[in-house]
Formats: structure tokens, C-alpha cells, sequence
């Protein structure tokens, strides 16, 4: 299960990269699709990988991507259905 | 501190003005990578986001005042430290940062930067330093390192560079640090450092700008530039700064170089009226540190 989940903002998106290179567990990649302005947003390739620890927030210049701890997530956890 | 209820906020969000993004800096460049740093060191520090003012002036990093959802003013260039000292002055409850670029800050604003030090004032100055000036088309700054070719300099700079911790130590700053864009975590620490300190603080932070400085000195894009930043960076707290200039292609030292304490503007002033005016000298209430 994983820790924490990823969550992308895929119209802010300039597909600098930062997340996908930096990502210490290696979640992302850049994905084939375009956003509405041309360029490639990060998708992710391995969620039950992810640590929710942010760096990729950190990371972003256009404040596009965002991870969150899986304590956080009280909505998912009231259902009982965290991705 | 915030409140994460479900995972559709980003916690930089509450920090912008959303309705301004997306934002012109290109892809690549770093100085939304610091606003994230600030936004972090906020969070983390507690400040009041009421005493909280936010000073830049012209160029791609003065932009940040409009993007900030703080009390924020877009000075006139090179201005933003006459304004923020001005500001400091009239309401010395404030917390007072000064966020702009290299050429802003060190170029037009070059003297208002080495005065503030001099005298001290309650200051949290951040320069997003991208070694050029990257808003008017690429020209020489004062901080472009020897040898970089510039759109004035199309066969490589000759002008020997400024080195901004060196500079801002020797005019009397209390907190000097440097760190790059790939340095995240550890310059949201520094910023907080910095809203603990009274004085004069001043953090650099070495920005790409893919665009205008790492094209034309074909040093690939701004992931190529963070690797490099990742690379080549090397931690030196307490460095002397007299050796931590930049180069083209070298090492970057970063850390944190100077932390010492001066009395500051506001307090050496009432030292003195007190001195000289004795009871007459009707003291204004002490400036309450806001950030705990």
C-alpha cells in the first residue's frame, strides 16, 4: 500500500521535468499526452512507490504537482478506498 | 499551520493568487522553485500572514509580488530596499522581505543593498540569482560570471563579477546563506533561520534561466542546470565568503556563511535618542517579534 499519493495539476504544467528527475522513489514520467498549452505533464507511472513526501511540490516551478501523506487524507480514509 | 483535509489543495496554494497562474516565468526557470521554499518556510516558521509584508521591484523575480497572495508592492527598479526600509520604519511590527533578482538588487539597487546592511535594518532580503538579466533580453549583470557570452557580451564577459555574500558580509549583514534551486529543503530552513534573526538578512539563491544564460552558454535546459547544481554544489557552512565567488562552469559553494549579531537600525536609534535626549525622548512601544 502505498504511502502517499501524487496529485498533478496537469494545465499548470511546463513540463520542466524537476518532479520526474528528482522523485526519490521514482513515481513519474513524463506522459505522451499534451496539456492544453503543448506540453507533456508528468503521469504516474508507480503509484503503490509513492512516499507522499512532497519533493516533487517542492520541485515545481509552476506549482502543478503536490504529493500528500497518506495520513492526510482523511477523505480516502473515511472511505476506506486510499489509492 | 495548515490543515490538510483532502487532497485537492496544494500547500502552496493558499501562498498565490491563483487567479494570476499560470505564471510568465518559462520552462525550466527556478524562481517558482523558490517561491515554493518561501511558501514552505512560512508554513513552517508560523508567521502571522497579517504582519507579513512582501518588497520586490522590477524584473522576472519581482514578479513575485503579484503572484503572492501577502501584502505585496512591485516597486520602481532597483527600489525595492528604499521602499521595505521606508515600510520597516513607518511600522516596525512588521516583517518586512525583500524578494527580487540579482540585477534589481545588486545592479540598479546596488546601493541601497550595501546601505541596508551597513545600517542594519530588520530586513529578510532573498536575491534569486540567475547570474543575467533575464526580463530585458539576456545583457551582462553585474553577478554574470568571466567568460559567459551574453547577448552584450556575444564573445564572452570580461567584467569581473560581483560576489554577493562577499559584498553584503563586508557591508555589515547579520545572515548570509546560499543555496541553488536544487537546494529546496535546506533554503525553506534558511528562510526560516532568517525570520528568527533582528538585522539584515540576506539569502542568495543561484537560479537557471534556461532561457537567456544556459542557452546561449549551451549548458542545456533547466533540468541540465539542477543536475549540474546537484553536481557540482558543495555544502560549506562558515565558508569565508571572500572565497565563494562564482565561476562559469566550477564549483558552487553554498551553506550558511555568516550568522552574528549587530544591534539593528531601529534599536541602535533609540540607544541614541535615549542618550542625547534623555527623558524627552518619548520611546515608541518595543517591536514585538511576531514569528514565536
Amino acid at each position: 500500500m502505498a504511502k502517499g499519493r501524487v496529485s498533478i495539476v496537469v494545465e499548470r504544467c511546463k513540463a520542466c521535468g524537476f518532479c520526474v528527475e528528482f522523485c526519490p522513489t521514482h513515481v513519474l514520467a513524463l506522459s505522451s499526452a499534451f496539456n492544453s498549452k503543448g506540453y507533456h505533464p508528468p503521469h504516474v507511472v508507480h503509484p503503490e512507490k509513492c512516499s507522499g513526501c512532497d519533493l516533487c511540490g517542492m520541485y515545481c516551478p509552476d506549482f502543478a504537482i503536490y504529493g500528500t501523506k497518506a495520513g492526510e487524507l482523511k477523505v480516502n480514509k473515511a472511505t476506506g478506498g486510499e489509492k | 499551520m495548515l490543515n490538510i483535509v483532502d487532497n485537492t489543495v496544494n500547500p502552496v496554494e493558499p501562498f498565490l493568487r491563483s487567479d494570476r497562474m499560470p505564471h510568465i516565468w518559462c520552462p525550466g526557470c527556478g524562481i517558482g522553485t523558490t517561491v515554493n521554499s518561501f511558501a514552505r518556510a512560512l508554513i513552517d516558521s508560523k508567521i502571522d500572514l497579517e504582519s507579513l509584508a512582501l518588497v520586490s521591484g522590477i524584473g522576472c523575480t519581482g514578479r513575485v509580488a503579484g503572484y503572492v497572495k501577502l501584502d505585496s508592492f512591485h516597486t520602481t527598479h532597483g527600489r525595492a530596499i528604499p521602499f521595505a526600509t521606508g515600510l520597516k520604519l513607518a511600522n516596525p511590527k512588521l516583517n518586512v522581505v525583500v524578494y527580487s533578482g540579482d540585477g534589481d538588487l545588486s545592479a540598479i539597487g546596488g546601493n541601497h543593498l550595501i546601505h541596508a546592511a551597513r545600517r542594519n535594518i530588520d530586513l529578510k532580503v532573498i536575491c534569486v540569482n540567475n547570474l543575467i538579466y533575464a526580463m530585458t533580453g539576456g545583457q551582462t549583470a553585474p553577478t554574470t560570471p568571466g567568460h559567459a557570452t551574453t547577448s552584450t557580451n556575444p564573445y564572452g564577459t570580461f567584467e569581473p563579477a560581483f560576489n554577493l555574500p562577499h559584498l553584503v558580509e563586508a557591508a555589515g549583514a547579520v545572515y548570509v546563506a546560499r543555496w541553488t534551486t536544487f537546494h529546496v529543503r535546506q533554503l525553506a530552513r534558511s528562510i526560516s533561520e532568517a525570520f528568527q534573526k533582528k538585522g539584515f538578512s540576506f539569502i542568495e539563491v543561484i537560479s537557471p534561466c534556461p532561457t537567456l544564460y544556459q542557452r546561449r552558454n549551451k549548458m542545456g535546459d533547466g533540468l541540465d542546470t539542477m543536475k549540474y547544481y546537484k553536481e557540482k554544489s558543495k555544502v560549506k557552512h562558515g565558508a569565508p565568503t571572500s572565497e565563494v565567488g562564482l565561476t562559469l562552469n566550477g564549483e558552487i559553494a553554498v551553506g550558511k556563511f555568516v550568522d552574528r549579531d549587530r544591534p539593528d537600525y531601529q534599536s541602535m536609534m533609540r540607544a541614541q535618542y535615549v542618550e542625547s535626549l534623555g527623558e524627552r525622548y518619548i520611546e515608541e512601544p518595543e517591536a514585538e517579534c511576531v514569528c514565536g
